[in-house]
């Protein structure tokens, strides 16, 4: 009885139970020898081998104080938020040997802001021995370093541009620029700049590249009649390996003609454009200047290299315009593009009540002025010049009988004196006026120039197509309540309107900031 | 007995030896230390021999032999040969074999009855292995190797054989042997047991890192300190264990 309790005692070793086929060669641990790594037990082999060898459990982070950047080697900047996907790619990216392992899971773990410290944790693998795939879970500690970005350190250094553009026009008002600015606003022309400047006569565009501003001169060129010069300065050059550095300058001058100002050619020169009358309405700028013959309808082009050739001013500028009352008018029956020609009798409107002087005149006005409509002009006749041109034309036997004693230039629209609150606004480049700050009166002529140019958006279609025009968001609802109370009462003039549909949702609820 | 050996800082001890019943060969190396271990082992029992084959040192795995003869591949010179004639004992027959599978140690393991040999070797070699070393020859493969004697360590008492031969190999391989097996790793997780040790009927050379559980396994695989040469203890302790068996 007693012998038979002995019997499986005395041999355990002959009658194993388990699977196993042999013994761990560290501990001794019975193991199935068919599934085992290298005749080590699972336990062995946690302890023996580890896997996250040579990645490194350390490292730094940069990031730049003032821009909240972090510095992604070797030299870009990116925006990422704390424990955010992009951060946590820029501290795996960091780690040296993790290229040698499988990532299966990389986590932030929480630390407080103000330690400087980022904590990720790691779940890697890797295949141990033949066929055995071991995966560990190791922290890595980040510090957080400051190191000011290229960005920020030149924000706070001055004279760091490369390249400046020097957009000028000599004339008195600033109405081209006004233009140009909305242009280059809708082509974002300017994102590269650096400092924008006014002054006199015009603005400078800085930039870090002289390819940015070459690209910017490019725009110009594109968009307006330009003179393009370029100048060089030398900065500093270093002997043995010939570098040079220069500051680059373009200065850029615009045509000194606008939009309806009245010019007297050289007559030489008319002639070569198409024979055109040599006193003439310029009633587009684009890359050329068109310009209009109001008795026959006649257009022609200047272009900017042509005009530099025989440059001379304009006769009369809008400030000169005058106010004219249609008394009569009669189609001629001619049209060219949008322009009808007619015969209208006119008189200052100043001069309504005081004398009967009345003029006979033909206009390329005749599709939208009717009698008793207002017009502006200018008016010849009761006006001196000084310029060479218009005395070649006064000597002229050909040309002097030709001049008329009055140009209509455009229809008038009587506004209320308070100007009505628009509906629609105008982006404004964000300009340093340096050294230059307006005087009471500059700041009025500005003021009147910026109403002149508004109106002229207002009143030409062709020209609101090449800008960008906003809703004017917070007088939109006051607007309504008006437009509601005067409904029923005929409005005063047909001042022109622009519809809602034109215009593009307000920049500071799309949250677009200069 | 088992003891630990190293070969100029290698553990493959049998990559340098080979050790038998009857003889051992030895490889020449820079220091005696290796050969040292065998001699205070061996020396009063069977003859120690230096030698090299075909001038290399990896004798172990380009011999193969027994009690009854010793097997060398067609690389080794005359002079070799005749150097192995007049050390080893006249009743060991020396066979130089024509055979494409060179590393004979490697091909072919045996003990003084059986012998295990590379599925592809050929016929001819077969019938001088079975006449040469008086056994029975089996084309056998081990854990799915081809190379029988790199992955089996054998002896008359047992056999050690790669970690990853199942049970059912296990019992296929000791039925063929009529020797335990037991699935087992030197030198510290080595599948590779026949070139990493070496094994007699009373003694086993392991390489040094050979762990302590690796020893034990090696020491009661191969009936080892259980009496001196000859297997006379062992042959008692059979006895004895028959004895005891039918006594209950």
């Amino acid at each position: 009885m007693s012998m038979d309790l002995d019997a499986p005692v005395s041999l355990p070793s002959l009658h194993r139970p388990q699977a196993a086929t042999i013994l761990c060669c560290n501990c001794g641990a019975p193991i199935d020898g068919t599934a085992s790594a290298g005749a080590l037990c699972y336990d062995c082999i946690k302890l023996t081998i580890d896997v996250s060898e040579g990645i490194q459990r350390e490292g730094v982070l940069h990031t730049c104080r003032d821009c909240e950047r972090w510095l992604s080697p070797p030299s870009q900047w990116v925006t990422a938020a704390p424990e955010s996907r992009e951060l946590l790619a820029l501290c795996l990216r960091k780690l040296r040997g993790l290229n040698k392992v499988r990532i299966i899971d990389a986590s932030f773990i929480w630390t407080e802001p103000h330690s400087r410290r980022v904590k990720v944790k790691i779940t890697v693998q890797q295949e141990a021995y033949e066929g055995t795939i071991l995966q560990q879970t190791f922290e890595v500690e980040y510090v957080v370093a400051y190191q000011q970005c290229p960005e920020c350190q030149k924000s706070y250094t001055p004279n760091t541009w490369r390249a400046s553009v020097q957009v000028r026009q000599k004339v008195p008002h600033k109405r081209t620029f006004l233009y140009l600015e909305q242009l280059v606003l809708k082509h974002q022309a300017h994102k590269d700049t650096i400092n924008i400047k006014e002054v006199k006569d015009g603005l400078d565009f800085y930039f870090a590249q002289r390819n940015q501003a070459e690209k910017f001169v490019d725009f110009l060129t594109s968009v307006a009649p330009v003179k393009v010069k370029k100048a060089q300065e030398l900065i500093s050059t270093d002997v043995h390996t010939s570098t040079k550095s220069y500051k680059f300058t373009f200065s850029c001058e615009l045509l000194p003609i606008c939009k309806d100002d009245l010019v007297a050619l050289p007559i030489k020169l008319a002639k070569s454009v198409g024979n055109i009358s040599p006193l003439a309405i310029c009633y587009r700028v684009g890359t050329a200047i068109n310009l209009l013959d109001p008795t026959t309808l006649q257009t022609a082009d200047l272009s900017a290299n042509i005009y530099w050739r025989i440059p001379f001013k304009s006769l009369a500028d809008v400030r000169e315009l005058v106010e004219f009352v249609v008394l009569d008018i009669e189609s001629l029956g001619t049209q060219n593009g949008r322009f009808f020609g007619a015969e209208a009798t006119v008189a200052r409107a100043s001069d309504l009540g005081v004398n009967d002087k009345t003029y006979y005149v033909r206009t390329h006005l005749g599709g939208i002025l009717h009698a008793g409509d207002s017009v502006l002009g200018y008016h010849l006749t009761g006006t001196n010049f000084n310029n060479a041109q218009f005395e070649e034309l006064e000597q002229s036997n050909t040309f002097s009988s030709t001049i008329p004693d009055v140009i209509l230039v455009k229809k008038f629209y009587a506004r209320k004196k308070k100007s009505k609150s628009r509906s629609w606004k105008l982006r404004r480049l964000a300009k340093d006026e340096g050294d230059l700050l307006p005087k009471k009166a500059d700041q009025d002529r500005m003021d009147a120039d910026y109403e002149t140019f508004l109106r002229d958006v207002e009143e030409d279609a062709e020209l609101r197509q090449t800008l960008a025009l906003y809703k004017a968001q917070q007088q939109r609802k006051k607007d309504a309540d008006e437009m509601s109370m005067a409904t029923g009462e005929s409005s005063e003039d047909e001042v022109p309107q622009i519809n809602l549909d034109e215009l593009l949702d307000d920049f500071e609820d799309l949250n677009v900031n200069d | 007995m088992a003891v630990r050996a190293q070969f100029e800082n290698s553990n493959e001890v049998g990559v340098f030896a080979n050790l038998t019943n009857s003889y051992c060969l030895v490889a020449i190396g820079a220091s005696e230390n290796f050969y040292s271990i065998f001699e205070s082992e061996l020396a009063e029992l069977i003859p120690i021999v230096h030698c090299t084959i075909a001038g290399t040192r990896i004798i172990g795995r380009l011999t193969t032999g027994n009690k009854n003869g010793l097997l060398v591949p067609t690389s080794t010179t005359d002079q070799e040969l005749q150097h192995l004639r007049n050390s080893l004992p006249d009743e060991v027959k020396i066979q130089r074999i024509e055979e494409r599978l060179s590393a004979l140690g490697n091909c072919i393991v045996a003990n003084d009855h059986v012998a295990l040999v590379h599925p592809d070797i050929e016929r001819e070699t077969e019938e001088i292995i079975a006449d040469t070393l008086g056994v029975e020859v089996f084309r056998q493969t081990i854990a799915g190797n081809v190379l029988t004697g790199s992955y089996m360590s054998l002896s008359n008492q047992g056999g050690l054989v790669h970690p990853k031969t199942s049970i059912q190999d296990q019992d296929e391989l000791s039925s063929l042997l009529q020797v335990p097996l037991v699935a087992g790793s030197v030198n510290r997780g080595s599948s590779v047991v026949g070139a990493g040790m070496v094994v007699n009927d009373w003694l086993a050379v392991t390489g040094m890192d050979t762990t302590a559980t690796e020893l034990s396994v090696i020491e009661s695989v191969f009936r080892l300190g259980e009496g001196g040469p000859g297997g006379v203890d062992a042959r008692m302790n059979a006895n004895k264990e028959s004895i005891v068996e039918s006594f209950y």
